[in-house]
């Protein structure tokens, strides 16, 4: 299946997280507020470092999120 | 000084600027009362001439300040929000009311409204725009203002004139007692016109640039100065961290301060109606907090009933974080036995009576 | 909708307590934040049964509104997180964390991680990695040898758990070794070593996610769920199973849901095993001065630990500057906290998790269940 992460097309695999994958892009999820980049720590739902946009909504955790057909991504948007 | 919040914080560092020795007497954390709960807009509100003399020269001090960073001030200016062709009418004469007394105000078409704002609805017939009011963040401007006076953790539980008994037995005295507690100020003082009138407020994650003023509906004048037991009206706050603050619901006659989903669910579609992009954002937290609230709507400043060195500064309502500063000068001045800029009867204790 | 029982969380705790009341003829709903079914351990297999119980999966409950006659929480547990030097960076990340990544789809073949922290978690997370293709290096245990080998010379009292304590002859693991600092590509640790990695997966034991628990008003002790032997809380109605209630694994955690989900007294000596483990894996003082002045704690707001560190207390590090006050809630700086400085914990407010305006006015989700919305 693809989706777009950033504008760039992406094939991933049914099931995995959008975290997953934008790590697997080597791409920061999100900005801290004093600016440096974060990625996924606990994989659960707590942390919320995983935090990214979807379909023009968010900041949303993506360690919970399963990818689906054609969804837009945006990482390191504050 | 009773009463850590930011009322009692303000009156303190105006007495040691007169050269009191103060100490704070707080029963919690600095701050932690309805003024960690409020808004923090500073705004001129014009429901009597005592209120819009209070609010006015109260911002001017704000204005006057140097407050460090972690104070949040931004003059982010209040845009009242007319629904209709008939609110934007009935603002016309708001509009030469503040001019006549020299507050700066503009009214906004439709066009200049939704220049001003773009993510409000369509339809809205345009806004009375105040650019001179401000938001602050109340818990850090308390603590500020508090800095460098002594403090005493402790419960008051009997105010007398001229001493106080702690929680414990300890008995304190002073050529002054303040008792600034807010919302609990009956408490102290039986009999006092203070009741709590109970707000709820949101908070949403960062959206830096959303909205740009705080945002207000007209309709809030009669939510705010009415005395339906139950209201609510669009009140959205843009904070320096990017969040919106909001607000707001006033409720009489509750004492718990939970949230309460059916008051918080009619607030938050009110806001939507008027700035439907907040149905998409993230809302991390709710509380509720006490406004202390009089017949009036205007604070209790003076000396408390038959006491010579026992004074109150209380009954702030939805204002006492605009209205602390001007309430400080106006407690000072009497304190002093000077003439006050502000008419002193207005507030004054007794009036109810 | 009327329900005999709500379960919330469908980990092995929640999915036991569902299956004993479904067994009794009872009508469950179970609620869990994650679009799969199986909490920390078994997310992922696809084997994972719960006939004859209504699922509410991928849906948070972030308040609850009383709509049922019976409560069980078993929101597990997360893991402690503690601020050192280099912490924040995106190749720090939770040892039990990374392997929830990997079952997400992280491609962890051929990268080197180093596994550091605390508890007998470090060992699985190891094993599932190694197994999973990824190389490493070394699995550094903050508590000392003597405490490890007394603990492990009395798994014999647990005798299904004895397996775990092979864990011990992982190679790479070292006792009373623990990360000082993370940096671009790698990671110190305690004895000076510096090592090379693509990932840092730490945590220092697990804490209870009790925030619903204290939402609703249940005594706590420490940060445990206090229940009594069959797992009811302080508050009428509602029991607590699992993680919640005592780290002890996933035998507890069935034990424990079977028996509230029954209606029984919860069989077998658990709460003598969970003290054993938070006695074995207790930290050592060393960590709480990990941080410098100018390590960040609370990671929502960038707070560091010089801003608060001679604050009162949590209520003032919130207020004063804004220390827990992000999307998470203190979810992790809280625990951190609780332990460096002793802080309690600050009130829970609704909604227990963020969500949308939208979603937080939506009455009914769209299959129009009441509760499977985000509050019940
Ligand atoms: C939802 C909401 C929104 C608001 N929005 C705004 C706004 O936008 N702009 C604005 O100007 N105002 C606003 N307000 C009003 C403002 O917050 C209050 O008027 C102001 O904070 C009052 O300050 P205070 O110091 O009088 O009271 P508090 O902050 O309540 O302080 C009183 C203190 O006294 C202590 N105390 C009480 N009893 C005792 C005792 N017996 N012994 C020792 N200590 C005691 C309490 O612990 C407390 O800290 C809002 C209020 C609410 C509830
Ligand atoms: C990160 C992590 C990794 C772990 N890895 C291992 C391992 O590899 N091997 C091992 O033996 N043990 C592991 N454990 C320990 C394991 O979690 C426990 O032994 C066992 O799973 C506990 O079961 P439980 O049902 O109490 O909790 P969990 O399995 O944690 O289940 C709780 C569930 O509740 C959900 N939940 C929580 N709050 C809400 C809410 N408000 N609304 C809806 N749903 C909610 C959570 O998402 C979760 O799915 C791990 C623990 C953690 C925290
Ligand atoms: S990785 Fe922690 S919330 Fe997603």
């Amino acid at each position: 299946m693809k989706i777009r992460v950033n504008g760039q097309e992406v094939e991933v695999q049914a099931g995995m997280s959008v975290a997953a994958v934008v790590m697997n892009l080597g791409l920061a999820a999100r900005r801290s507020v004093t600016g440096e980049p974060r990625g996924p720590v606990c994989g659960m739902g707590v942390c919320f470092e995983c935090r990214l946009w979807v379909d023009g909504e968010g900041p949303l955790r993506s360690c919970q999120m399963p990818v689906r057909e054609g969804m837009e991504v945006v990482t390191d948007a504050v | 000084m009773v009463g850590g919040g930011i009322v009692g914080a303000a009156c303190a560092r105006q007495l040691e600027r007169e050269g009191f020795h103060c100490v704070i007497v707080e029963r919690d954390v600095m701050g932690s009362g309805a003024t960690a709960a409020g808004m923090g807009h500073v705004v001129v509100m014009d429901d009597s001439e005592a209120q819009f003399a209070l609010t006015r020269r109260s911002r001017d001090l704000w204005d006057a300040m140097e407050l460090p960073d972690e104070v949040e001030f931004e003059r982010c200016g209040t845009l009242w929000v007319a629904a209709d062709e008939e609110e934007l009418e009935a603002v016309r004469g708001k509009l030469a009311y503040y001019r006549e007394r020299g507050v700066e105000a503009e009214l906004l078409d439709a066009r200049r409204l939704y220049e001003a704002e773009r993510g409000l609805r369509a339809g809205m017939a345009g806004g009375f725009l105040v650019p001179g009011d401000s938001v602050i963040y109340a818990p850090c401007a308390a603590a500020w203002l508090g800095r460098g006076i002594e403090r005493k953790k402790a419960e008051v539980l009997t105010l007398g004139d001229g001493w106080v008994e702690l929680r414990g037995g300890e008995r304190l005295e002073g050529d002054i007692v303040l008792c600034a507690t807010g919302a609990w100020a009956a408490k102290l003082t039986p009999g006092l016109e203070v009741k709590p009138r109970k707000g709820h407020l949101a908070i949403t994650d960062r959206y830096p640039g959303a909205i740009r003023h705080q945002l207000i509906e007209l309709g809030y004048l009669k939510s705010a100065h009415g005395d339906s037991t139950e209201s609510v009206a669009f009140n959205v706050q843009p904070r320096r961290t990017g969040q919106l603050l909001i607000g707001s619901s006033r409720q009489y006659g509750v004492e718990d301060g939970g949230v309460e989903r059916h008051i918080l669910e009619r607030m938050l579609r009110r806001a939507v109606e008027y700035l439907p992009g907040l149905a998409a954002m993230q809302l991390i937290r709710v509380w509720a907090g006490f406004r202390a609230a009089t017949p009036d709507k205007l604070p209790i400043i003076g000396l408390a009933r038959n006491c010579s060195r026992t004074w109150l500064a209380t009954g702030h309502e939805g204002l006492g974080i605009t209205t602390c500063l001007g309430t400080a000068e106006l407690l000072a001045d009497l304190v002093m036995g000077r003439g006050t800029a502000l008419r002193a009867a207005d507030y004054a204790p007794g009036r109810f009576a | 909708m009327q329900y005999d029982l709500i379960v919330v969380g469908g980990g092995p705790a929640g999915m036991a307590a569902a299956r004993a009341a479904r067994d009794q003829g009872e009508r469950v709903l179970l609620l869990d934040d994650n679009p799969g079914l199986g909490g920390q351990i078994w997310r992922g297999r696809e084997d994972l049964r719960l006939e004859g119980v209504e699922l509410g999966l991928g849906h948070t409950l972030t308040e609850w509104r009383g709509e049922a006659k019976r409560l069980i929480l078993a929101c597990g547990a997360r893991e402690l997180l503690l601020p050192f030097p280099g912490w924040t960076m995106p190749h720090v990340v939770g040892a039990g964390g990374l392997q929830a990544l990997v079952k997400q789809g992280l491609a962890i073949q051929g990268k080197r991680v180093v596994v550091c922290g605390s508890g007998p978690l470090l060992l699985a997370v190891a094993a599932n990695l190694r197994k999973a293709g990824a190389e490493v290096p070394r699995v550094a245990e903050q508590a000392p040898w003597e405490k490890l080998l007394t603990f492990g010379l009395g798994l014999w009292r647990w005798p299904s758990k004895i397996f775990e304590a092979v864990g011990y002859a992982t190679s790479g693991y070292r006792a009373g070794l623990w990360p000082v600092e993370a940096w671009e590509g790698g990671v110190t640790l305690s004895d000076g070593s510096k090592i090379n990695c693509d990932y840092v997966a730490c945590g220092f034991g697990l804490v209870a996610n009790g925030e619903l628990a204290r939402l609703l008003g249940c005594r706590m002790n420490g940060g445990l769920v206090a229940v009594d032997d069959w797992q009811r809380t302080s508050v009428e109605g509602v029991y607590a199973v699992g993680e919640m209630t005592g780290i002890g694994g996933v035998e507890k955690a069935e034990a424990e849901g079977r028996a509230a989900g029954a209606r029984q007294r919860v069989t077998g000596n658990w709460g003598a095993f969970a003290s054993a483990l938070a006695k074995t894996f207790a930290l050592r003082e060393e960590l709480r001065a990990l941080a410098t002045a100018e390590t960040i704690v609370c990671r929502c707001e960038d707070v560091r630990w010089g801003r608060i560190a001679t604050m009162g207390g949590k209520r003032q590090a919130r207020l004063e500057a804004r220390c827990g006050m992000g999307a998470c809630q203190a979810r992790i700086c809280g625990p951190a906290l609780e332990w460096m400085c002793g802080w309690g914990p600050e009130n829970v407010r609704p909604p227990l998790f963020p969500l949308s305006v939208r979603e937080f006015l939506r009455d009914r989700d769209e299959a129009g269940h009441p509760p499977t919305g985000h509050s019940l």
